[in-house]
């Protein structure tokens, strides 16, 4: 009767349940549930390289890794992950100690700790803030510290160059990403991710459509993907703030890039793809058996697993932009284009949709946001239209200076 | 131990570690140390904040201050000084005239509030903490959003507070904008 139980908890993904009823206690509970995210993530993350690897390597019409593993090169991150811990530590002479040992420990503890928020199936969650989305951005933003520590602490220039335009491309993507995140919690009166699931009856990337946009391009920049690399563009500043790492200090700032993209697709399932709902799968009972949870949890991997899809088809396709194409497309596209986007969405759902129903607001919603997009895009063609190309103000005076 | 429950031996660390930390911001000859130093003491501050189940400000801390205040701090000290050799003299003339300041200001902090303030009893503070609704801790955020824009509460002020931050913005934007005629030559 016993292992009945446990495989009914197990199935029902509520093994923390099971534990407690046999009189486990809490903090052991929480800890093996801790261990278990953590270690879960990092091991994703090996199967994510070789996922990215293989990929981009069909995208650019190569084969990729074919050799360790078998004939889809399965183990070849894992054979790698080996060589990056066996290999020595390699100290330069002349960094600054405490943050240079520090910068790889805190990037990724951050990267982790950000999971601790995302409902992975229903029931289950690290614990349900009524801060969520806050928290994440708050965490984010303490990373940006990070990358000022290895920067600066590697005693380089080129890894201080690195440095700081990391800070500069984070701390600027932040706004439109906070701003863009405003609208979904707007929509859903919460800042908890659960809430924000529940609420999302229709996915809010249906409803807010621009928002979604805005979000994916400032998670990009954020994660300091292609075509936002240029924090660590390996032809200009060799590889950016980790250039004095080796061995597994660097693949911890590895580690932390793979995870801060893994979580930014959890994170745009969570807010705009309505997480691990599907069309009321998630709410299945078979005799009993809340096998929906399980269910869930799997809709959930596989929505993940779509958006980083997303991210690596970028990442093979896009070149790496300029740093004041990066910062004019920011600060004169992206945080206005969210700023005029909140005030619509917040002015049509309190004035107009007050008292409409689900679908009709969803609708006017969607096309509110279609209409914005629109009009930004006309305008900026009309724009373009008038003499006024795309060359920016800055590398204009840097031609005529010169 | 001593007579202590958890969450004061856990008070007495954090504090411990904000005060520790905030020394070292004063005292360190790197600046770049310093600042270091100042993140951990806001940090301290982050989680005594959590502890008090003020989970909202808290983040505000982190986001706020360690996330911007503190690196404007850094870049604050790398663009105005040469920074990678740089030992800086901690103390100057005022430090005498600082300390003085400061105990006058601590002492007269701890006489209002043992006298005024009573949610902070002179004896045993913790066991005579007012009791705090958990209902009304998991609802914070919607009744902080509410009375920030409630007129019978904070409405004026929070309206004042972003009128001086979009003049800071706006003067900000001022200096550093290239002058005219700098620009023509």
């Amino acid at each position: 009767m016993d292992i009945m139980e446990l495989l009914k908890s197990l199935l029902e993904l509520d093994l923390g349940g099971y534990l407690q009823s046999v009189g486990t206690a809490v903090w052991v509970i929480n800890l093996i549930g801790v261990l278990n995210l953590a270690t879960a993530c990092m091991i994703i993350v090996i199967f994510l390289i070789w996922l990215e690897r293989k990929v981009i390597a069909r995208m650019q019409d190569r084969i990729g890794p074919n050799r360790v593993g078998g004939k889809y090169g399965l183990l070849q991150s894992v054979a790698d992950a080996t060589k990056l811990l066996s290999k020595e530590l390699i100290t330069p002479a002349g960094v600054d100690r405490i943050p240079y040992n520090v910068a790889p420990v805190l990037i990724v503890v951050a990267s982790l700790l950000t999971w601790a928020v995302i409902p992975l199936a229903p029931g289950v969650i690290g614990v349900d803030l009524n801060i969520a989305v806050f928290f994440v951005l708050a965490i984010s933003s303490v990373s940006v510290v990070t990358f000022l520590l290895a920067g600066w602490g590697s005693n380089n220039k080129y890894a201080l160059l690195g440095a700081f335009r990391a800070v500069a491309q984070m701390v600027s993507y932040e706004v439109p990403m906070i701003v863009s995140l405003l609208v979904p919690i707007l929509l859903a009166r919460s800042m908890s991710t659960v809430d924000i699931v529940e609420a999302q009856g229709i996915p809010f990337i249906v409803v807010v459509p621009l928002s979604a946009l805005i979000f994916f391009i400032s998670a990009l920049a954020e994660t300091g993907r292609t075509p936002f690399d240029l924090l660590e563009a390996d032809s200009e500043i060799v590889a950016g703030f980790h250039i004095e790492y080796s061995g597994m200090k660097f693949a911890m700032f590895f580690l932390a890039e793979f995870l801060g993209t893994l979580f930014m697709s959890a994170f745009f399932v969570v807010i705009y793809l309505s997480g691990y709902r599907f069309f009321g799968v998630e709410e299945l009972m078979i005799g009993g058996l809340h096998i929906g949870a399980l269910l869930g949890f799997i809709v959930f991997v596989v929505k993940v697993f779509l958006v980083y899809f997303v991210f690596i088809w970028i990442r093979a396709t896009l070149p790496r932009v300029r740093i004041d194409q990066l910062l004019n497309f920011n600060w004169k596209f992206l945080v206005p284009l969210s700023l005029v986007l909140l005030l619509t969405v917040a002015v049509m759902d309190k004035l107009f949709l007050a008292d409409a129903a689900q679908i009709p607001k969803a609708a006017v919603l969607m096309v509110t946001n279609i209409v914005v997009g629109w009009v930004t895009v006309e305008l900026l063609r009309r724009r373009d239209n008038d003499g006024q190309t795309a060359v920016s103000p800055i590398t204009e005076e840097a031609v005529t200076a010169h | 131990m001593f007579g202590l429950e958890f969450d004061q031996i856990f008070f007495v660390l954090i504090a411990a570690v904000t005060l520790g930390f905030s020394v070292l911001v004063v005292t360190m000859r790197n600046l770049f140390h310093a600042a270091l130093a100042l993140m951990v003491a806001f940090l301290g501050v982050a989680v005594t904040y959590v502890t008090l189940g003020a989970g909202f400000l808290a983040m505000a801390q982190l986001l706020v201050y360690i996330g911007a205040i503190s690196i404007l701090i850094i870049f604050g000290i790398m663009m105005t000084r040469r920074i990678m050799s740089a030992e800086e003299e901690p103390f100057n003339g005022q430090a005498g005239l600082a300390a003085f300041t400061a105990v006058i200001f601590f002492a007269f902090t701890t006489y209002v509030f043992i006298n005024y303030w009573p949610a902070v009893p002179a004896v045993s503070p913790l066991a005579m903490a007012p009791e705090v609704d958990p209902a009304m801790i998991d609802n914070s955020v919607v009744l902080l959003g509410q009375a920030f824009v409630n007129p019978n509460a904070y409405v004026l002020p929070f309206e004042v507070a972003s009128v001086m931050l979009l003049a800071a913005l706006v003067g900000s934007v001022f200096i550093a904008k290239p002058r005219i005629q700098e620009a023509e030559a």
